[in-house]
């Protein structure tokens, strides 16, 4: 597949929970589009579907969720059409997926080292096949995937327990398994929310060195616009489970197309804003059960006319750029 | 430190330790508490219709001074003087008293309001504590309108906690707040758990709320930008101490310790992603349990000298009301000139 | 993880306006239906205490000497009107059931609310002020937790004398440590929390944070505790009553006539096994009802 410079492709993703309020639709009709290398960030509020939507291309939604329909291509397979356990052979060794909250993503009861080597074990394919070598061959590599993520003396760590790691060196841990089978997809839930800022900037930094040492696609999930200005790509805007604007990261902060979009950078407080007043978004996340075909973000919209009141498809806004607002005309693009 | 006569906080010379409890065992075998000094030996002021904003990141110490202000936690040592008073020394009777005028805005909207109550019971508390309604009809009317003025409405008066989300139970932790009336909040983190669009607005009404109120805020956050935004003089803390501290014009744009310039460094731009310069901190916060000898910051800093590692630093003058402690401060160095990345550790 | 932001606040605030937690998990328990079961055979003999006078077909202290030992109905010997026979006395051994469980029932719940009641109050003052009150208390319960239950009541008993009252102070005498130590680990975690933290910064009064903050909300385990610990308690009288040192005679009680038939049980062997059986029932039925009700209260079994 080398001709398709498209490392995963989502068409149409809908994932749905049965809740005893209805059928809440936590992504409704997503595209997403990651290439090979790059580093996609996807932005949106809790509520907005962004992590709904990577489990999903992980296959790790659980009843009362399920996928409704939708494609979800990577490198030209349909992972939606895959049996479980062929499934269970891309998670990890393809795609691997990073979690917000590592002391609780990682199991306690097993060694750094022991959680490391389970992964290798399983999907590494360069090992050699069995007996001390193999054993010898997974300790070397997992003191390597530790140095890696820039844990000192990782020989020594190796054979410590998650809980004598501080939160930093967890998350770097975290990355460091994910990283083990040598994916060529890593997907990061907010991997910094929990962490101080400097630590913050130590672990993203990382995750960049990593990505251009490795040749790898990121898929950084966040909340921080700040966090995707400075590391990303191109960036997706995702608001109550459905992308409203897409494009390159420099184009969509200096010249955002979608009025939630421009709320959500006029909401950020800055130094360079003392004194002025900030204008936040008013209202709140739309309850997600039985809504109308209507633009999601009408009830919260400055701008909001009766044309609101249709569904809204994503439109073209220029190269590479995609928004969905009716106030937008589309743009013919070859 | 310019200070006016009266400023409406004024804190002296405040420790907060935490001990382990000594045990027989223990005793008998010579093995000492764990003890922390999750403050240790701060100063500040704060005026009448001013915000300090508070900065640093998690395990500073900067929770633990904001309730050892209002002795929700006894400091261990210092003043804490407000409005001339000493709360540090007031009868447990008096401190009820005094309760009415300092408040305090929690960070967790989940966990800081009672899932067993009614709004009308949570916000009205403070009323019936302190008598000022005299009927439950009265309390009812009171907490209406004060929900009213943040964002709620009195259809709300009967309902539970989990049926709000983040924001709006931050709005009823506010308006519990001020309820009261009174001078002086201790804001600690309150838009940390919400939503950037959130934030936003809990950002605007506090602000709204300061004016029309004539409050004084101690704001506590972890969140340069947050803090570079509201308040007007900044406090930068670093396992207990005040490194730096002065006008936030002053502190922001001209940082002077190291560690506010990293600090500062580390927080990612949207307006400009990737033109300032990126001082790398190596390493973590020491353990509070066993800080560093001497400068608490010199395990981590790119500036640190032999002086560093043995004594304490002196808060020094360098601008009218900006403070800071270094020793090289004379040389007026700055991280991002040395070009060197921190690691004596 | 994977639906945390889904189960996060707009969808929150559209489950039931206006219902409690404690009205959402009353719903879940009704869903429940072996509990309900459960539930409606406890209510049963409730019933059969309270009415044991319209519902016994016969006095159950009248003795008829013509009908010692009469077998149950089905067999040989037996009538319909004495439907589980007769004991060593000729007395109606269904009446005496009904008019027993008065006892159990009446002995069960007044222990566990004298012992909740106290457990509650010692429980609260030991996890919120800590401190030498709390190495009192928990001094005092380990002390005596160290001791057998049911020999510390039979102690209890033979230095008190019998009686009804007795036996309700024996139990509780005991009975009182076990919501203490469930009150007293849920207020340590309880008073760390922001809201309780929030009230003291408002200037509330202790009492009025142990009452109105923690007490509502860890009274879902002590309420799932109690109802677990009634079964036992009526175990225990029962066992009293079977070593004669419970209600004495002529009062039926479950225990003293399991006692009455031992010597019986190879030529009569209902005179002990339906009040046995009645004991087992009781007991079974309220364990699985609790077991319904800590599943739909205790937070931590739920999803």
């Amino acid at each position: 597949m080398s001709h398709n410079e498209n490392l995963l492709e989502v068409d149409g993703l809908r994932t749905v929970f049965d809740t005893s309020e209805g059928m809440v639709r936590a992504v409704d009709g997503v595209d997403v589009t990651v290439r090979r290398g790059e580093c996609l960030g996807v932005v949106g509020e809790s509520g907005s579907g962004k992590s709904v939507t990577f489990s999903s291309v992980m296959g790790l939604v659980r009843s009362p969720g399920r996928i409704e329909s939708g494609s979800i291509r990577f490198e030209g397979r349909d992972l939606t059409r895959l049996s479980p356990r062929e499934m269970r052979a891309i998670r990890g060794r393809d795609i691997s997926m990073t979690m917000q909250d590592a002391l609780t993503a990682l199991n306690p009861a097993l060694t750094v080292g022991e959680q490391l080597s389970e992964m290798l074990d399983a999907h590494d394919e360069d090992l050699p096949a069995r007996g001390g070598a193999r054993r010898r061959a997974i300790r070397d590599k997992s003191v390597e995937m530790l140095r890696l993520v820039g844990i000192p003396s990782p020989d020594s760590r190796l054979d410590q327990y998650p809980h004598e790691f501080s939160g930093g060196m967890r998350q770097r841990i975290m990355i460091a398994i994910a990283l083990a089978p040598g994916p060529k997809l890593l997907i990061a839930d907010e991997p910094t929310t929990a962490l101080d800022v400097t630590i913050q900037a130590q672990v993203l930094e990382l995750i960049s060195e990593i990505r251009a040492r490795l040749g790898m696609s990121v898929v950084l999930i966040t909340h921080d616009l700040g966090v995707v200005a400075e590391h990303c790509d191109r960036v997706m805007v995702m608001y109550a489970g459905q992308v409203v604007e897409e494009g390159a990261t420099v184009d969509v902060i200096s010249n955002p197309q979608h009025p939630y979009t421009r709320g959500l950078l006029g909401s950020i407080p800055r130094l360079s804003l003392r004194g002025k007043p900030i204008r936040p978004i008013q209202g709140q996340v739309p309850n997600l059960v039985g809504l109308p075909p209507q633009c999601r973000f009408y009830s919260r919209c400055p701008d909001r006319t009766e044309a609101c009141l249709q569904f809204v498809e994503m439109r073209n806004v220029g190269s590479d750029r995609r928004a969905r607002c009716i106030a937008l005309t589309q743009e013919e693009v070859a | 430190m310019t200070s006016t006569a009266n400023p409406l906080l004024n804190v002296e010379n405040l420790s907060k330790v935490y001990e382990g409890r000594q045990s027989l065992a223990n005793r008998l075998a010579g093995v000492q508490p764990f003890s922390v000094r999750a403050v240790n030996d701060v100063s500040f002021h704060v005026e009448r219709g001013e915000v300090l904003g508070l900065i640093g990141e998690s395990g500073c110490g900067k929770s633990t001074l904001g309730r050892a202000v209002l002795r929700l936690h006894e400091p261990t040592a210092g003043r804490v003087r407000f409005d001339g008073e000493d709360v540090t020394a007031l009868s447990a009777g008096a401190l009820k008293d005094m309760r009415r005028r300092m408040q305090i805005v929690f960070q967790d909207p989940y966990a800081s309001l009672n899932p067993r109550s009614t709004v009308a019971d949570i916000v009205g508390l403070p009323l019936r504590l302190h008598g000022l309604a005299r009927t439950g009809a009265e309390v009812r009317e009171k907490v209406a309108r004060i929900l009213e003025r943040v964002g709620l409405n009195a259809a709300h008066l009967d309902r539970y906690p989990h049926q709000f989300s983040g924001g709006q139970r931050q709005r009823i932790g506010i308006a519990r707040a001020l309820i009261s009336h009174p001078e002086f909040i201790v804001c600690d983190e309150p838009v940390s758990a919400l939503d950037v669009s959130i934030q936003a607005q809990i950002i605007q009404l506090l602000l709204e709320l300061k004016d029309e109120m004539g409050l004084t805020y101690l704001f506590i956050s972890h969140d340069i930008s947050v803090i570079g935004y509201l308040s007007d003089r900044v406090a930068v803390m670093y396992l207990g101490e005040i490194v730096e501290m002065g006008p936030t014009d002053d502190v922001l744009a001209r940082p002077r310790h190291p560690y506010t310039q990293s600090l500062m460094s580390a927080v990612p731009d949207v307006d400009a992603p990737g033109k300032h310069q990126r001082v790398r901190l190596a390493g973590e916060l020491p353990s509070p349990l066993d800080p560093p000898k001497g400068c608490k910051f010199h395990t981590r800093c790119p500036l640190a000298i032999d002086a560093c590692k043995r004594e304490a630093p002196v808060s020094e003058q360098v601008a009218p009301g900006h403070q800071v402690a270094c020793h090289r401060l004379a040389e007026d160095l700055s991280v991002w000139e040395t070009g060197a990345e921190a690691g004596t550790r | 993880m994977t639906s945390a932001a889904i189960h996060s606040p707009p969808v929150a605030k559209a489950s039931g306006a206006g219902q409690t937690i404690f009205q959402r998990n009353l719903r879940q328990f009704a869903a429940n239906r072996l509990a309900m079961a459960s539930v409606g055979v406890v209510l049963l003999f409730v019933l059969l205490a309270i009415f044991a006078p319209f519902i016994a077909p016969h006095d159950p202290n009248e003795t008829d000497l013509f009908r010692r030992l009469q077998p149950p109905a089905w067999q040989a010997g037996g009538e319909w009107a004495y439907l589980l026979g007769c004991d060593a006395l000729g007395r109606d051994i269904l009446s005496r059931i009904i008019y027993g469980s008065r006892i159990s029932i009446f002995i069960g719940a007044a222990v566990i609310f004298v012992a909740t009641t106290v457990g509650i109050a010692a429980g609260l003052a030991a996890g919120y002020f800590r401190g030498w009150v709390d190495v009192a208390i928990s001094r005092l319960v380990d002390i005596l937790l160290s001791f057998p239950y049911l020999i510390f009541a039979i102690g209890l008993m033979a230095m008190m004398g019998p009686g009804l009252v007795n036996i309700i102070l024996a139990l509780a005498y005991k009975e009182w440590v076990i919501p203490c130590r469930v009150v007293r680990g849920e207020t340590l975690a309880t008073r760390e929390l922001e809201y309780v933290e929030a009230a003291r910064a408002l200037g509330a009064s202790s009492a009025h944070i142990m009452v109105k903050e923690i007490l509502p909300n860890i009274l879902s385990p002590v309420i799932v505790v109690s109802t677990i610990r009634i079964a036992h308690v009526i175990i225990l009288e029962a066992s009293l009553s079977f070593l004669g040192l419970g209600v004495q005679p002529p009062t039926a009680s479950w225990g003293s006539m399991v006692a009455d038939g031992r010597a019986f049980i190879l030529g009569a062997w209902w005179v002990s096994t339906f009040p046995g059986l009645a004991i087992l029932l009781l007991v079974l039925a309220i364990n699985v009802a609790s077991q319904g009700l800590r599943d739909a209260f205790d937070p931590r079994f739920q999803e």
